[in-house]
């Protein structure tokens, strides 16, 4: 044995991961590949379709038309001198990208198994980058958003920005966070038990409808004051509530809320943080 | 002084068998129950030994049980066992793809593995997009993979269709250049998985010259994990033979070579023959029993090319043998004859007096080039009577013993191999 057994070494590979023990020095050094993951999920998102980046576009122009005629000509919501199409479509975007940031992290364990179980880096990267990428589909759906809004202004509707618009990018940020977080919990689970991956499919379902997407969450107060707690509980609904009136100027901002939303998105993501360190030391034996 | 590398302490990984559903909450349960507790994981305490032919008692298996060893910079060590002895557990515990259920392995390198050549090769992305993607999936900053671009194309020999979607590429292809981009990688250490066992033969010479340049010229530790033993003995310098989860022996690679070809007692043995009784009554002179034997005495069917071949023949004999002669053929795997050799039965025996005698043919070294062979026996005479034939018998293999055609170890260069003279004119 000489000197310098026991010191001086680089790593230690152990059977379990400290918590919380998120190597940032070793995130950074994998900057290149987040990168590249974000540019193979872009660039192979367009290939042998003839409408390409289009398709981002249909899937929410047509669910706004037909939440605009569900809910508001056919229930009678109203959206107060909004134009009820800019309203949908203002909770649909937002919501597709927590959407889309949830559902493409919750399998990342299992839609990677082959890389993961040859590869080593940092595990975080692939959700990451599924969130990073989902910001630029999440980009040209807010310029169909922008175009609907320019034209609904010279169709002469009362449309007025709000100074608070400037914290918008910190709402898209707190949103892909929360979405990070919940589909690192959940895919940490689903490595193990592939119950979840089922329950998430229909879950983001029944949650937008918990979300105020498609209604104001004042609406939800007053016609069911016993449930109302379900969407005043539910965080994203402040994000999508909130939105909506730094982009439209519609309803109102509730601080305690967004604090609230806030708190539970730190909580959220640690908590991934945790289990997702925990499962991808060793999620390649039970996936 | 050593510089000890890279360092396994008590390096233990248990697997549970069967489908993972029933009973794994009631385990994880139990396991969280001791935990909180503050005791220790009722399950590691249980488990059998990694034996994939008995069937265990235990629900969980050891696929690898207290491997301890250490790696000098520079080493490159080759790691050899059957199928099943946890070398690729192993390596998948050096690569950090799972975490071992003990032990620690502390390294003073970066490590970089290749477990499998084209790992997160997307078929919708050209050759140049998929050597970024593969080379900083393997750790390479895009910096470095950028500096080595035109290499690792040259080095693939794909420029051509480079900037061509990988789906449309032949599969050869697609194994060049992902070689191409490992073999640019620059760690300190850098694990190996039987990924050279693809590629044609002119690739298989490329991808182990560079592994040979990577370990001698840059002097970096390599580990290495494959069946061809040939392979093995030309690259490595050191050795590492695994049974059943365990380490049985680590030394220099042809000490642990040796030791993985030594005969297991109690196997049965396929370069043995023994007639069927019935089958004999109506022969007159007749093969008794057939072995091949190596030059330590030991009866076995794994021979280095350095080594002569014994063929122990017993042979019974009840009538006058005058004209009878004894051949054998020595038969490639595709039952190819390699070559002959007879003799008269009168020639041999001496002493006519018994009946049953033994003879030993012996097949000299450095001829039979490493491969598999099998050998077809007959006592017959000349005008065509034949009173014995046995054929495809004595299965043997003859290993390379770092012959100057290891690389091509698994490609048919022939079965001999004949000490040529090069003279310049």
């Amino acid at each position: 044995m000489n000197n310098t057994d026991n010191k001086d070494w680089l790593f230690e590979i152990t059977p379990k991961n400290n918590f919380f023990s998120l190597n940032f020095k070793e995130i950074w050094q994998y900057r290149d590949l987040l990168f590249l993951f974000v540019k193979r999920d872009v660039i192979t998102v367009y290939k042998q379709t003839v409408l390409g980046p289009l398709w981002y576009l249909i899937q929410p122009l047509f669910t706004s038309v037909i939440f605009t005629i569900i809910f508001n000509n056919v229930a009678g919501i109203k959206t107060e001198g909004l134009p009820s199409f800019l309203f949908n479509l203002a909770g649909i975007t937002m919501w597709n990208y927590f959407a889309a940031c949830l559902n493409g992290t919750a399998d990342t364990f299992k839609t990677n198994a082959s890389i993961f179980g040859k590869v080593y880096f940092p595990r975080i990267i692939t959700p990451l980058s599924v969130v990073i990428s989902n910001l630029m589909k999440f980009g040209i759906q807010f310029l169909i958003f922008i175009g609907f809004y320019i034209f609904y202004y010279f169709d002469g509707y009362n449309l007025t920005l709000n100074l608070s618009i400037l914290f918008f990018p910190v709402l898209i940020v707190i949103m892909g966070i929360l979405g990070l977080g919940l589909g690192m919990i959940i895919s940490s689970m689903v490595t193990k038990y592939r119950d979840f991956s089922y329950l998430i499919a229909f879950g983001i379902q029944l949650l937008m409808y918990l979300s105020a997407v498609m209604y104001p969450m004042e609406l939800v107060k007053s016609k069911l004051p016993s449930y109302g707690w379900v969407v005043e509980y539910n965080p994203l609904a402040y994000i999508i509530e909130t939105s909506r009136y730094m982009l439209l100027n519609f309803g109102h901002i509730s601080l305690s809320g967004l604090l609230y939303t806030f708190t539970f998105t730190i909580i959220v993501f640690f908590v991934g943080l945790l289990v997702f360190n925990k499962a991808e030391k060793s999620f390649i034996d039970t996936v | 002084m050593k510089d000890i590398i890279l360092k396994a302490e008590n390096i233990s990984k248990q697997y549970r068998l069967g489908e993972v559903g029933t009973g794994t909450i009631s385990h994880d349960v139990n396991r969280w129950w001791y935990k909180i507790r503050g005791k220790e994981n009722p399950y590691l305490k249980i488990g059998d030994t990694n034996d994939r032919s008995t069937k265990g008692n235990s629900d969980y298996v050891w696929a690898l049980q207290d491997i301890n060893f250490e790696v000098q910079r520079g080493d490159v060590l080759g790691i050899i066992g059957k199928n099943g002895a946890g070398k690729s557990t192993l390596l998948k515990i050096l690569s950090k793809v799972t975490a071992p259920s003990t032990g620690t392995i502390k390294s003073r390198g970066r490590i970089a593995s290749l477990l499998e050549v084209g790992t997160g090769f997307n078929g919708e992305m050209t050759g140049r997009e998929n050597i970024f993607l593969n080379g900083a999936i393997l750790g390479m900053t895009k910096k470095e993979i950028t500096s080595k671009l035109d290499e690792i194309i040259d080095f693939s020999g794909c420029s051509r269709y480079i900037d061509t979607p990988v789906k449309r590429y032949s599969s050869g292809m697609t194994v060049r250049l992902a070689f191409a981009v490992a073999a640019f990688l620059e760690p300190e250490i850098l694990v190996v998985d039987e990924v050279l066992a693809v590629g044609d033969a002119e690739f298989q010479k490329k991808a182990i010259g560079k592994m040979q340049d990577i370990s001698k010229s840059e002097g970096r530790t390599i580990l290495f994990v494959s069946h061809q033993l040939g392979s093995v003995a030309t690259l490595c310098n050191k050795g590492m033979l695994m049974d059943k989860g365990r380490i049985v022996d680590c030394g220099t690679v042809s000490e642990i070579i040796e030791q993985y070809l030594l005969p297991e007692s109690g196997e049965t043995k396929a370069n043995l023959y023994l007639p069927n009784v019935e089958s004999l009554n109506s022969k007159k002179i007749f093969f008794t029993k057939i072995e091949t034997i190596n030059s330590n005495n030991q009866n076995t069917d794994y021979f280095g090319f350095n080594e002569s071949i014994k063929i122990r023949l017993s042979i019974a004999i009840k009538e006058d043998f005058k004209n009878v002669v004894l051949g054998i053929g020595l038969q490639d795997k595709f039952n190819t004859r390699v070559c002959t050799f007879m003799n008269n039965l009168v020639d041999i025996i001496v002493d006519n007096s018994k009946d049953n005698f033994t003879v030993e043919v012996i097949v000299p070294s450095n001829i039979i080039a490493p491969n598999h062979y099998s050998f077809i026996f007959a006592l017959y005479e000349f005008n065509g009577r034949v009173y014995d034939v046995i054929e495809n018998v004595c299965n043997i293999k003859i290993h390379d013993t770092g012959t100057i055609f290891s690389k091509y170890e698994g490609i048919d260069y022939g079965n001999v191999i004949i000490n040529s003279k090069w003279e310049i004119i």
